[in-house]
């Protein structure tokens, strides 16, 4: 049998089983609350939003702290983008290192900190895939069970295009090109269908954004709304997953015939 | 807060600039000149650095070095390729490339170092302040190894390295002051030895960096280079000489290649003369054939630029701006591919040797607090990751993320009590190890515990200037861990002290030999400023006086070849007092103010 090689997914072997793609703090990996009320270094109450009201000094981001409290926004997966990128102008201003480059050595750590964990959420919030996988991930553990392997019309499909691509690599030094070129029209043609799928997945996917929205901003009864959400998360769960098989798919198709 | 200075660290030439009442200013020599070549030479009086070192190259090739930003942070298997292009003798000591010069040993960063303290001299000495903090650039493309390198120079030349920022984001900065630019831009920025592309966001005073990519390896001297090697073989097939072995010559010809070069960016043609032992070697080159030398190197700029748009998620006609920066963009041809790249016109208003200092400046006024308007967000340049199974690198951080930048990675063990586990950093976007850059390696304590059960979490964090530094967490204890990392291309802690402590023994010698060529400036004011006089004065002193003055002269500008700066101080003494009742003869006669001067030299300024 052909060896399925997908990067994404197999490819980050990681030296430990239980490896974590994702570097955020998530809930349930979450470490204890830290008392942030308290300035770390004149022990005032911190009535500021980042800096001390009392010292001025800049206060490290709470570990509780989510990407969209970070950007003061509702866990919606339609956001602003304007409206994001200015508050991330805004906070940069209010953290990067350069304005710190003349303070103290713990602000100084204060602020590379504050800065990188600002730049991950900027990152992540503004692509709107990684932003649902984020939310995802947020929005606790029921929709862990979604199994990984590709579902079965899409496996046929995968093995068969794993053949082609086998045939092809091993006709690459051989004199005769006509079959080969035969063979890199009819993966090019795969991977033009393999990126309207995607195309299609993506639409599917938005769609279920606005699902979401509308949950979260409807002011249901807690128990019913949870498994309402439920769904939903645990459908984009899917789609997302199958897209994943289909763009590896599709980058080692055009990796294959160049 | 003391004064901030950026520092444009070269490949063929370096620079300084401040800011001078909000705008950067390049900070020039007494002549006006503001480039300093990036040459070090080693002389029997010691260190000579810049323009004096450039005029020793064909005299002493093996005892100057040059381009040496092109050994930064590398080992001696980087560049093998090259080695053939140096007169010099390399070899390597952990990791790093050392260069032989005589009996003694330097190590690149040294040897920038010794760049960079001519530089901060020339600050001083404009500045009237000592000077002891800067930012420096680098290429954008330059990796960690390369990086670090140049902040152990800067640490070695007695500079606080505030800040390493990229080359092309410092231009952005530099124009984006001055012209108040909103929009993308494209820097295009195509130096002596490195090509970087950037491209920006520029937006309410923020520098956002979408993407950046280049070749750390594709400059001007590349171009020489193809330039140089057709000379050789010509000289070889009319003149019967193989001047590869002959350094001197080697250089002549690297000289006048590049002046040549230089010419074809004004003239469409030009002749490039030689002179060699057995007579004049002799050739007419045109715009044309320099163009056709060089074609596919300035094509090979074009995919790094591609692949920075398509990392931005840009096409090309989306770029509103592109700007021109570095010495080789005056070459027509680079005009017209980044035009047909782009499809707009670029720009380079700035002058393309100074933009990058200028820049640099610009940044230091931020970091001295001076400027909030102003934000750059700078991007890594390249993927970040571990090795894992099967000799393949696992990436934590992509290419073409905003910095500062983290992340975490948690570690086990396989074995019952397994006390360590070994971890290799490296750098690049291929798939295997081998193929990616080696950056450093590290051991990680692990408690001996069963299989599985120890946690470990390392953070691998860049740090706003692009520079990796790495920490550990033990879970369990939720205990810190310090980690050793050894760099795999770079110098130690203990390497780097030991060399700040040679650079004040190498300091003295600067010393001895800025002596004597002060001393000689001086003498050579003098006796211009005298034989002006004399002419000015020929009616007013006698045939003697005039006589005994040109004596003096000639034996001053005697005593001024030679390398002993207390006789040449004895000449100029000399000189004045013998020149004191000419000049006071001049002053009667043409000022009736009585002026306290009582030096010709001054006088006639």
């Amino acid at each position: 049998m052909v060896q399925l090689a997908m990067p994404e997914l197999s490819g980050a072997i990681s030296n430990m089983d239980n490896h974590h793609h994702h570097h955020e703090t998530l809930p349930g990996s979450r470490e204890l609350p830290m008392a942030r009320s308290m300035c770390w270094h004149c022990q005032s109450e911190v009535t500021g939003e980042y800096l001390c009201g009392q010292c001025v000094k800049v206060q490290p981001l709470s570990k509780e702290l989510d990407y969209f409290t970070c950007f003061k926004l509702p866990r919606l997966l339609n956001i602003d983008e304007q409206q994001l990128e200015r508050t991330y102008h805004e906070l940069s201003r209010t953290f990067h290192p350069d304005f710190y480059s003349t303070k103290d050595e713990s602000e100084k750590t204060i602020s590379l900190g504050n800065s990188a964990f600002l730049n991950a959420a900027y990152r992540t919030l503004k692509d709107p895939i990684q932003r649902v996988e984020y939310l995802i991930r947020l929005e606790a553990g029921a929709v862990k069970d979604i199994r990984s392997n590709p579902p079965a019309d899409l496996f046929e499909e995968i093995l068969e295009l794993q053949e082609d691509m086998e045939t092809f690599r091993n006709r690459s030094s051989e004199a005769d090109s006509t079959e080969r070129d035969e063979l890199r029209q009819k993966l090019q043609r795969e991977r033009e269908h393999l990126e309207k799928r995607q195309a299609e997945m993506e639409k599917a996917l938005r769609a279920k954004y606005h699902e979401w929205d509308a949950l979260q901003n409807k002011n249901a009864d807690p128990g019913e709304a949870r498994d309402q959400k439920n769904a939903v998360l645990r459908s984009m769960q899917e789609i997302l997953s199958n897209r994943t098989y289909i763009c590896n798919m599709a980058n080692e198709l055009l990796e294959t015939t160049g | 807060m003391s004064r901030i200075v950026g520092i444009d660290l070269g490949t063929t030439n370096s620079l300084i600039a401040y800011m001078d009442k909000g705008a950067p200013r390049v900070i020039p020599n007494p002549d006006g000149v503001t480039k300093v070549p990036s040459i070090v030479g080693m002389t029997d009086n010691g260190l000579i650095v810049g323009d004096p070192a450039k005029a020793h190259l064909t005299r002493d090739p093996a005892r100057t070095i040059y381009s040496v930003k092109r050994f930064m942070g590398k080992g001696l298997a980087d560049v093998s390729e090259e080695l053939k292009y140096f007169p010099y003798t390399l070899h390597e000591k952990n990791g790093v490339i050392r260069i032989e010069i005589g009996e003694k040993t330097y190590s690149p960063p040294q040897v920038s170092a010794m760049i960079l303290k001519e530089l901060k001299r020339r600050a001083e000495e404009f500045l009237k302040e000592d000077i002891s903090k800067a930012v420096i650039t680098v290429p954008a493309y330059f990796n960690d190894s390369q990086r670090q390198a140049t902040k152990d120079a800067g640490m070695i030349a007695g500079l606080e390295v505030l800040r390493i920022i990229n080359e092309p984001t410092a231009a952005a900065l530099a124009y984006g002051l001055q012209k108040k630019t909103q929009g993308i831009i494209a820097i295009y920025d195509l130096g002596g030895g490195t090509f970087d592309i950037s491209i920006l966001k520029l937006k309410d005073g923020i520098f956002e960096v979408l993407a950046t990519n280049g070749d750390t390896h594709l400059g001007g001297d590349d171009f020489d280079q193809r330039l140089i090697d057709v000379v050789v073989r010509e000289i070889a097939d009319k003149h019967g000489l193989n001047v590869q072995d002959q350094p001197d010559l080697m250089q002549e010809i690297r000289m006048e290649s590049e002046r040549a070069k230089v010419r074809l960016s004004d003239d469409t043609a030009t002749t490039l003369v030689v002179e060699l032992p057995n007579g004049k070697y002799e050739k007419t080159l045109t715009r044309e054939v320099m163009q056709s030398l060089v074609m596919d190197l300035v094509e090979r700029t074009l995919a790094p630029c591609r692949s920075a748009l398509k990392d931005a998620g840009l096409q090309a006609n989306e770029i509103d701006e592109v700007v021109l920066v570095g010495g080789s963009t005056r070459m027509p041809l680079v005009w017209n591919k980044v035009e047909e790249l782009f499809g707009t016109r670029p720009h380079s208003e700035l002058n393309p040797d100074e933009v990058v200092a200028l820049g640099a400046a610009v940044q230091a006024d931020i970091l001295g607090g001076h400027n909030k308007e102003i934000l750059l967000l700078d991007v890594t340049p390249l993927s970040l990751g571990i090795e894992t199974m099967g000799g393949v690198m696992s990436a934590l951080i992509r290419r073409n993320t905003t910095i500062p930048t983290s992340a975490k990675e948690m570690f086990t063990t396989y074995v019952d009590g397994q006390t360590s586990v070994d971890i290799h950093i490296l750098q690049g976007e291929r798939e295997l190890v081998k193929d990616n850059r080696s950056l450093a390696r590290f051991q990680l304590k692990m408690p001996p515990l069963p299989a599985g059960v120890p946690r470990v979490e390392v953070t691998f964090l860049i740090d706003a200037n692009g520079i990796l530094h790495v920490t550990a967490r033990d879970i369990r204890t939720n205990e810190a861990q310090s980690v050793q990392v050894k760099p795999s291309h770079g110098l130690s802690d203990d390497e780097v002290e030991g060399m700040i402590r040679d650079s004040f023994k190498f300091a003295e010698e600067d010393i001895r030999t800025r002596q004597v060529i002060e001393a000689r400036t001086e003498a050579s004011a003098i006796i211009m400023a005298t034989q002006k006089a004399l002419v000015r004065a020929s009616d007013l002193i006698s045939e003697k006086e005039k006589a005994n003055i040109q004596g003096v002269m000639q034996k001053l500008s005697e005593t001024q070849k030679g390398d002993d700066h207390r006789a040449i101080r004895a000449g100029i003494a000399e000189a004045e007092k013998e020149t004191h009742h000419l000049a006071e003869v001049l002053m009667d006669a043409t000022l009736k103010e009585a002026l306290e001067s009582k030096k010709v030299s001054e006088f006639v300024k």
